[in-house]
């Protein structure tokens, strides 16, 4: 019975844990590539005075209410950032840190209030902090289920207007798309894609589930599809690897656990990622400056050949050495290997010489050309 | 609905005053373009040059007057009218490749919940042969050269097969080739009969790729044929004395 019963949490917890990562990772993206980072973690941040307020008027731990109380009060943030910075002169990351404080502290108030008041029934109340993976409940997913099936749906209806809007909103004005209209249902389902996420991340923390798998995401695509797809992959990934974690230690808070393993995926998307990564970018910066040393050299013997009026003049390592010192040797087997080399003698010396293969002439009069010409 | 009697200009724009904040960026002008010419939009940095082209596009809203394009208003007249914006207004690093880019200037002809097909990619590929980028079809958006982002954009614009184009600095920071496909193309547009109005910031080539001209200085200063109206007069009233030397 026992057994049954907290496998059939575990269930719940990680199906919870999949779907809220199908919902953020997706989202995730697009405020992403819309540059709307900070007000996701605003909004996370001002959802807190809602899931207070939420929880007292409904009397106990109704998640309906408490979300409804989130998606309202972090919503409220979002336009009290739209008008300080239409309405002033402070520039929008002024106005993101000013609404984030004032709301968060806002919520903390509130909370401790709560807490004074009806003491152990909001107990809970502070799991919304940091998220709380198991106090998910089996009803919830529902809510949840409905949340990601309606927020992919929607992106999948309006999946080209929504990617023109995100690259060129001047341009997809000036074809008529309601530009105003895309973007505010973009920012809606961002919204709601952290307001789901609350209970299991936690308001100051949920940001990063929004952001993490999609920058981790974005090392890796070729297409905003792709990207999409494998920022929702990563945020699934988070989310259930990190529940599991989490379940599994008596006291941990699941947000932290879930951020950690997410940014794990964007360490490892930086340094890995072909094309973008930055080990590849290392190599491939190494690969060019040996090619460009290995060039040098085949030029030098190049211009010795022809000093000497002979194609297969052979040129003496020491020599070369002098000219290009380290990088030489490295050069010489190099270009070797590539059969723009061979290693020859030169009667009565006995240290090694190296002349042009046929194919290494050809390769040195195409460099020799290509540098006049640039 | 336009008057049949009045000659139909491809744009006209009357008593237009446009305003950031306080600063007015465009004070009550009149524009007649006529259909059918390469018409150039000149004038200093912070003339209006770019705003004016955006209020044309119904992208920012004016204070006061109208803007008439064939005769009516831009809204009723979008899928008349192709757009080449400024190369910066866009995140060159969005995860895309070059046929997709090009593929968008199709979307408000498909409509809503119509995905591009293989007709739309082949009018898009015809576009990247026109500007000579047909061999980067697949490549990264991220990986073009100021150059080849702008011809990007310019085959954006031709797939919207258009009557009259607007573009805004098409040959801000690209490298002569470029330039020169880009003009080669442009009077081509030209001489099948669609109107062309560019914003242009280099005065040394306007008697070269132009043949109408509009300068600008937050009023009109003058516009008409390029003949008539490219006097050191008008020069020195749209730049100021400094700028009457740079005619050759």
């Amino acid at each position: 019975m026992g057994a049954v019963l907290s496998s059939q949490i575990v269930q719940t917890v990680l199906l919870g844990a999949a779907l809220l990562g199908l919902i953020s990772g997706a989202l995730g993206a697009f405020a992403l590539l819309r540059g709307q980072s900070l007000l996701g973690d605003t909004v996370s941040h001002a959802a807190l005075p809602g899931i207070v307020l939420g929880f007292l008027i409904a009397g106990g731990r109704d998640l309906g209410a408490i979300l409804t109380g989130a998606a309202l009060s972090g919503g409220l943030a979002a336009l009290a950032v739209i008008a300080i910075t239409r309405q002033t002169r402070l520039k929008p990351d002024a106005a993101l840190g000013v609404v984030l404080g004032v709301s968060f502290a806002i919520g903390i108030v509130l909370l401790s209030h709560a807490q004074g008041q009806s003491g152990a029934a909001s107990a809970g109340l502070s799991a919304f902090l940091f998220g709380q993976a198991a106090a998910t409940l089996r009803s919830d997913l529902w809510i949840m289920g409905g949340l990601a099936l309606a927020a992919l749906s929607i992106l999948a209806l309006v999946w080209k207007e929504a990617k023109l809007v995100s690259f060129d909103p001047d341009f997809a004005q000036a074809i008529g798309l309601p530009v105003g209209g895309v973007q505010a249902l973009l920012t809606v389902m961002v919204a709601l894609a952290i307001v789901a996420g609350l209970q299991m991340v936690g308001v100051i923390l949920m940001v990063a589930l929004l952001i993490a798998p999609a920058a981790a995401a974005r090392q890796w695509a070729r297409s905003l599809g792709a990207m999409v797809f494998l920022s929702m992959g990563f945020a699934v990934a988070s989310g259930v690897i990190g529940a599991l974690i989490s379940a599994g230690a008596r006291g941990l808070a699941t947000g932290p656990v879930v951020v950690l393993v997410a940014t794990g995926f964007v360490a490892l998307s930086m340094l890995a990622a072909p094309g973008r990564g930055l080990v590849w970018q290392e190599l491939a910066r190494r690969r060019r400056a040996r090619n460009l040393r290995s060039d040098q050299v085949l030029g030098t013997i190049h211009a010795l050949a022809r000093a000497h009026d002979d194609p297969d003049y052979p040129a003496e390592q020491g020599m070369l050495r002098l000219e290009h010192r380290a990088a030489t040797d490295a050069a010489l087997s190099d270009l070797t290997a590539r059969g723009l080399l061979r290693e020859t003698t030169h009667a009565p010396e006995t240290t090694p010489h190296w002349q042009l293969t046929p194919k290494g002439r050809a390769r040195a009069e195409a460099l020799e050309k290509g540098a006049k010409d640039a | 609905m336009s008057d049949l009697h009045e000659p139909q200009f491809a744009l006209h724009v009357e008593d237009l005053t446009v305003t950031y904040g306080a600063e007015p960026a465009l004070w009550d002008i009149d524009i007649d373009v006529p259909p059918g010419v390469m018409a150039a939009i000149v004038g200093p940095n912070g003339s209006g040059k770019s705003t004016l082209i955006k209020a044309a596009l119904g992208l920012v809203p004016p204070v006061a007057g109208h803007i008439r394009l064939f005769g009516q208003p831009i809204t009723r007249m979008r899928k008349r009218i192709g757009y080449v914006p400024q190369r910066s207004t866009v995140d060159w690093d969005f995860p895309t490749d070059v046929l997709d880019v090009v593929t968008m200037g199709l979307y408000g002809q498909l409509g809503w919940l119509r995905r591009p097909g293989a007709r739309e990619r082949e009018k898009a590929m015809e576009a990247l042969r026109a500007v000579g980028m047909q061999d980067y079809a697949r490549r990264q958006i991220s990986q073009l050269s100021g150059g080849q982002q702008q011809r990007v954009f310019i085959a954006r614009a031709l797939v919207q097969d258009a009557d009259l184009y607007f573009l805004d600095e098409p040959m801000a920071g690209v490298d002569r080739p470029t330039e020169d496909i880009i003009i080669a193309l442009l009077k081509s547009l030209r001489d099948r009969g669609k109107t062309l109005i560019v914003v242009h910031h280099d005065l040394s080539t306007v008697e070269q790729y132009f043949d109408w001209l509009v300068m600008l200085n937050t009023r009109i200063v003058a516009q008409g044929p390029l003949r008539a109206t490219y006097t050191p007069e008008n020069l020195r009233q749209t730049y100021g004395h400094s700028a009457a030397l740079i005619r050759g």
